[in-house]
């Protein structure tokens, strides 16, 4: 029962998200600031787990290849599908949803507590969408340039791994991950981060923006947001690759 | 003006307040004063629509608040201003942008005129020249200085404050309480403070709503609270030993 309340107060809280706001200069603006806070500040770790998350893989794919039949080139063929269909767009927005989910919940469930909500509300701002419509269109925006990027320098760890480990030549891997490339590949990868964003950011949003109580309800909103976007990101996933790809 | 009728509000099987019935008026200092837990903050929060009353209606001058829609109700809040107990200053702004925040969004003033009208508010609350600290920055007094700068940007029609001497010295208090008088007298606003201080009874309070187990228990004047022989209001306002001392030498 409580599973269908809380869906019924996330799916109100969505559509005074997306009523009409008050002034578009402050939205404008707002965006632009959260594009910076949960968008441009999160590149460094996304290049460093790309980095590491290809170049892993890379290792893996060739310590499975036992067959000398399959050509080396497939190192590459198949670290550029698994970086481009799975690891980027959902590794990358899990560990994102776990970074960018409790820093939204854990500030707008303090502005709960210390009644910076109700100040918004009592001056006639619709504090829903002030607060979290810049968050959801700066993330659904910027996103799937974090996760090019990703793809980028997961491909690039694979390079390096490749170069240093010797597993195949850098020739092979270049082959290979140039082999068999469909663009649709990289689009449906775009598809679901935007999908991932928005639910990252709305769930987060929806739990600081529910808290109730003082530190320890923002600590419990924070976790309570990352397990559930985490949750609901794999579910999403599974439903758009059936969706999008069979 | 503002008038609540026979008000219940009700939250599972407790029922906060039972068919509460105040007047507000403007130009005066309104205080709504009884101990904690007695229902006061719910009242607040119902007539500044925070909270949905049960039952009863909350009129604005002659408008029913209570069956007004969103978008009405929103009209109503730009002419409310509010102090929080905790201040509630927007932490990622600077002073001057928390003053310059409702104007921003409701007005079509320009950035100077904006600038213009905070250090108005500034100077108005003796905090000119503070215009870009930064609320973690400020004292508690000095918070609340800056709420009260922000709360009377838009020239409200009615200021709340809900408890705007917790955690501040007695002289602060004073201060706060000074200003918020000075304020309601200047603009002519209609203020409702929310408070168990019993200097702000003594100081500013122009009319008295004592709130009792969620009752409208009593209601007058500073001068008449003293004089009462009320047992709760008795109770709420010798809780001290000093007040007691002090009764006992006034007789």
């Amino acid at each position: 029962m409580s599973y269908i309340e809380s869906t019924g107060k996330y799916v109100g809280l969505i559509r005074r998200v997306f009523s009409r706001p008050e002034r578009f200069k402050v939205y404008y603006s707002r965006t632009i600031t959260e594009i910076m806070t949960i968008g441009l500040s999160s590149i460094g770790i996304v290049i460093i787990l790309s980095v590491f998350m290809g170049a892993v893989t890379v290792i893996q794919t060739a310590s499975n290849m036992d067959s000398p039949l399959l050509p080396r080139y497939t190192i590459g063929y198949i670290t550029r599908s698994s970086t481009i269909l799975e690891f980027s767009p959902t590794i990358i927005s899990l560990i994102l949803a776990g970074k960018v989910g409790s820093n939204i919940a854990s500030e707008i469930g303090t502005m709960r507590v210390t009644e910076q909500i109700d100040a918004l509300e009592i001056m006639g701002v619709n504090s829903a969408s002030f607060l979290i419509l810049p968050k959801i269109i700066a993330a659904v925006f910027f996103f799937p340039f974090l996760i090019v990027l990703s793809m980028g320098m997961s491909l690039i760890g694979g390079y390096m791994a490749v170069y240093f480990s010797g597993l195949a030549s850098t020739e092979e891997y270049l082959f290979g991950i140039r082999s068999f490339f469909k663009i649709s590949d990289v689009t449906y990868a775009l598809q679901k981060t935007a999908v991932f964003a928005f639910i990252m950011t709305s769930v987060s949003s929806y739990y600081g923006y529910s808290t109730k109580g003082g530190a320890l309800a923002v600590g419990k909103s924070s976790t309570d947001a990352v397990v559930w976007s985490s949750i609901l990101i794999l579910l999403a996933n599974f439903i758009l690759t059936q969706l999008l790809l069979l | 003006m503002i008038r609540v009728e026979n008000i219940n509000k009700v939250f599972g099987e407790n029922h906060i307040l039972h068919d509460f019935s105040a007047s507000f008026e403007s130009g005066k200092v309104n205080l709504i004063i009884g101990q904690s837990g007695q229902g006061k903050s719910v009242l607040a929060k119902c007539i500044v629509g925070l909270m949905e009353v049960t039952s009863g209606n909350i009129f604005y001058d002659d408008l029913n608040f209570t069956e007004m829609d969103r978008k009405e109700r929103k009209e109503i809040h730009k002419e409310i201003g509010m102090l929080f107990q905790g201040s509630a200053l927007f932490d990622s702004m600077t002073v001057e942008e928390n003053i310059m925040f409702p104007l921003s969004m409701f007005t079509k003033m320009s950035k100077k005129e904006m600038l213009d009208r905070a250090n108005f508010c500034l100077e108005r609350v003796n905090l000119e020249g503070r215009n870009k600290l930064m609320p973690a920055e400020c004292s508690g007094g000095m918070q609340k200085r800056v709420a009260i700068a922000r709360a009377i940007a838009m020239n409200p029609k009615y200021l709340f404050c809900d408890e705007p001497n917790s955690g501040l010295d007695p002289s602060t208090s004073i201060l706060i309480d000074n200003l918020i008088q000075e304020l309601t007298y200047e603009y002519n606003m209609t203020t409702i403070v929310i408070t168990h201080d019993m200097n702000s009874v003594i100081e500013i309070g122009d009319n008295i709503t004592f709130i009792h187990q969620g009752y409208n228990w009593w209601t007058g004047t500073k001068e008449e609270i003293i004089k009462t022989e009320n047992k709760e209001i008795i109770d709420f306002v010798y809780a001290s030993k000093f007040m007691k001392s002090l009764k006992g030498k006034l007789g």
